[in-house]
């Protein structure tokens, strides 16, 4: 009778509160620069302390630099503070931080199942709305605030409300070339960025257990863009086999302890959920976004569509003109400025590899700026070992170091007003990558095969 | 512990949109130093203001009628991006302590109420109503009311957020008072699943 989701919860639950909420345990929470010092020095002057910090980790993503030789000293203005002040409060707190020469740096929500600090029903949290990433793994994942964040690293627990249940059901079988990236684009515009609103979301059905592990985080990772409170799929051999051997997944005896543990992490047959959504997995074709939100997003091949009634006819012309794009024009053979591969969404090594399959030997349109950012350091060292590198510089892209790099813009590069960028990221908001930056967001194959033609191509 | 939310009068500003983003509330180039203050200046900027910093007399919080504002009228999925609590600090600190809307996204419904920030959800025609009506509306938390005029609209909200918004509580002190209870819990998660702890 219970799904995951009421698994999950009921591992965690420790108490009812008088307000109807209850005090959830929290496994795992993982802080970053941004925000990590804000929620530490916070704490610190309250005269509170870090429950367990054997528990807790950060890692340098957001506002460190991806330029070769980087340093404390970055491109945004002001951003050296964020990092030597999260160093310092995290030396202070015991929290085992991965710094910017740390070989295992790199975005959290890649750098947390790599090394498997995130398992298998555990709950995991952290300052980041992209958390939900790591439900990948059959946890229970999902971002938070900084206030929150103080109340886990205070207590090991939150305060939260149960959230409503969702089970999305992705039947049959992907076509060769559509991506979990696809699959998001294309719940999202059928439902609208508030669809899963609230929601504890499974990730369920033949085409999602098809996929590997990082297809899946890229499943999970866009959860948040679909309003969900958090995005999982129930663990299985693919999950177990790719988790054993990870640097703090159990090991021995523990871990056959935990296997068996696990093995209870599905949806009953007979799981009820508080919503149903089933797609057809079969009928769905690469997505590429047209407007400003997520939910505005299209089959590549289509045309831009009219206003559907859905939402305010304003907002659907503001998005039009912001983007420079009118009702009814094809967006394939749109001339693009700049390509971007990267992000927590769609950076790790089989992203990378499938964007250079892509490349083949072509090089990069003239005057089409194309960058090419590694999840974490222990990608990109995987993927030079694959001589990916060489792929794309001498393609023409530049070869980052990871981080979050330009998936947002804060004060230091941008793109520039205007501009034109395909993006294998998450978010096509108003000038998210920059001021007056037009974003489409797509799979790093459709971005790389942009970036050789110059102008939006399917690949 | 923060400012504790019983009743509010005031004209309410509308941005009727859609999925207003915090990115939208306040840009990622706008938070400037490790603190959780000094906000307010980049509330909505990219929108409050043209280049060179002057003020853009088209956004709402510019027009005479709403430099007040303490309620925010706006769409569904309020919040909705990134988790940054700055929106929420942002908007407090410019003196908007409810945003009424038909849904926000989770992490900012949560934000707003540990800062202060009521996240109020009415339906859609509710809040057209409440936009033509153009007055000043009240707000009552304990009776879960919103007023305009003679027109009184009801309100959901989790009687946790309803209590923790009432007498600006800090949860962390709350959650402290069940320290017993969460150890006890945790030795026995420790013994049943012990791969768990590091």
């Amino acid at each position: 009778m219970p799904s995951l989701f009421d698994k999950l919860w009921d591992r965690h639950a420790i108490a009812d509160t008088p307000g109807g909420a209850t005090i959830i345990a929290i496994d795992r929470i993982f802080l970053h620069e941004r925000t990590g010092a804000a929620a530490l020095n916070s704490l610190a002057a309250a005269g509170r302390t870090v429950a367990d910090p054997a528990r807790v980790f950060a890692v340098m993503d957001h506002i460190v630099d991806t330029l070769p030789g980087r340093s404390d000293v970055t491109t945004m203005p002001g951003g050296t503070a964020f990092i030597t002040e999260t160093r310092a409060a995290c030396r202070a707190a015991g929290i085992t931080l991965f710094d910017i020469d740390d070989p295992d740096q790199g975005i959290v929500h890649v750098v947390a199942p790599e090394l498997g600090i995130v398992l298998p029903g555990l709950t995991l949290v952290a300052p980041d709305s992209h958390t939900c990433t790591q439900g990948a793994v059959g946890a229970l994942a999902w971002g938070i605030g900084s206030t929150e964040a103080e109340h886990a690293l205070a207590t090991g627990t939150l305060r939260i409300d149960r959230p409503r249940t969702m089970r999305v059901t992705f039947d049959g079988v992907l076509a060769p070339g559509v991506t979990p990236k696809d699959m998001a684009l294309a719940l999202i515009a059928a439902h609208g960025a508030a669809g899963g609103q609230g929601h504890a979301i499974e990730f369920a059905g033949p085409a999602v257990t098809a996929l590997a592990m990082e297809g899946r985080m890229t499943l999970c990772n866009m959860a948040t863009e679909f309003a969900a409170f958090s995005g999982f799929i129930a663990p299985d051999a693919v999950t177990f086999d790719w988790l054993k051997g990870r640097r703090y997944a159990p090991k021995g005896a523990l871990w056959d302890a935990a296997l068996a543990d696990w093995q209870d992490l599905e949806s009953d047959a007979d799981a009820v959920f508080d919503r149903e959504i089933s797609i057809d997995a079969t009928g769905i074709a690469p997505m590429l976004s047209w407007g400003t939100s997520p939910a505005q997003s299209m089959t590549i091949t289509g045309r831009v569509p009219a206003f559907s009634g859905t939402g305010s006819r304003a907002a659907h012309d503001k998005a039009l003109a912001y983007m420079g794009l009118v009702e009814g024009q094809p967006l394939v053979g749109l001339p693009i400025d700049a390509a971007f591969i990267g992000s927590c969404t769609n950076s790790r090594l089989s992203d990378l590899e499938r964007a250079a399959a892509v490349i083949a030997g072509r090089t990069v349109a003239p005057g089409v700026r194309a960058i090419v950012v590694p999840g974490s350091s222990a990608v990109k060292r995987a993927a030079e070992a694959k001589g990916l590198d060489r792929l794309f510089t001498a393609a023409g892209f530049e070869w980052r170091e990871s981080g979050c790099s330009m998936c947002f813009f804060a004060g230091g590069e941008s793109f520039g007003a205007g501009q034109r960028v395909i993006s294998s990221t998450n978010r096509n908001f108003e000038s998210r990558q920059g001021p007056g930056t037009r974003t489409h967001i797509a799979s790093p194959e459709t971005v790389a095969a942009s970036a050789i033609a110059g102008w939006i191509s399917a690949v | 512990m923060s400012t504790p939310f019983t009743q509010l009068t005031s004209v309410a500003a509308p941005l009727i949109e859609d999925n207003i983003d915090t990115d939208i509330i306040i840009p990622s180039r706008e938070m400037k130093s490790t603190g959780k203050t000094g906000l307010a200046a980049g509330l909505f900027a990219g929108r409050r203001y043209h280049q060179g910093r002057t003020e853009n007399p088209d956004f709402i919080f510019n027009q005479p009628a709403y430099r007040e504002a303490a309620i925010l009228l706006a769409g569904d999925n309020f919040g909705c991006g990134s988790s940054r609590e700055h929106a929420v600090w942002a908007l407090a600190e410019y003196g908007i302590r409810a945003v009424i809307a038909p849904s926000s996204s989770p992490i900012f419904a949560g934000n707003a109420v540990r800062g202060g920030v009521l996240p109020l959800v009415l339906p859609h025609a509710t809040i057209a109503d409440l936009a033509t009506f153009g007055g000043p509306i009240s707000i009552d938390l304990a009776a879960r009311t919103v007023t305009a005029g003679v027109v009184i609209y009801g309100f959901d909200i989790a009687a946790e957020a309803r209590a923790m918004l009432i007498g600006g509580l800090d949860a962390i002190d709350l959650t402290q008072k069940s320290a017993g209870r969460i150890a006890a819990w945790q030795a026995g998660n420790q013994s049943a699943r012990p791969w768990v702890y590091l």
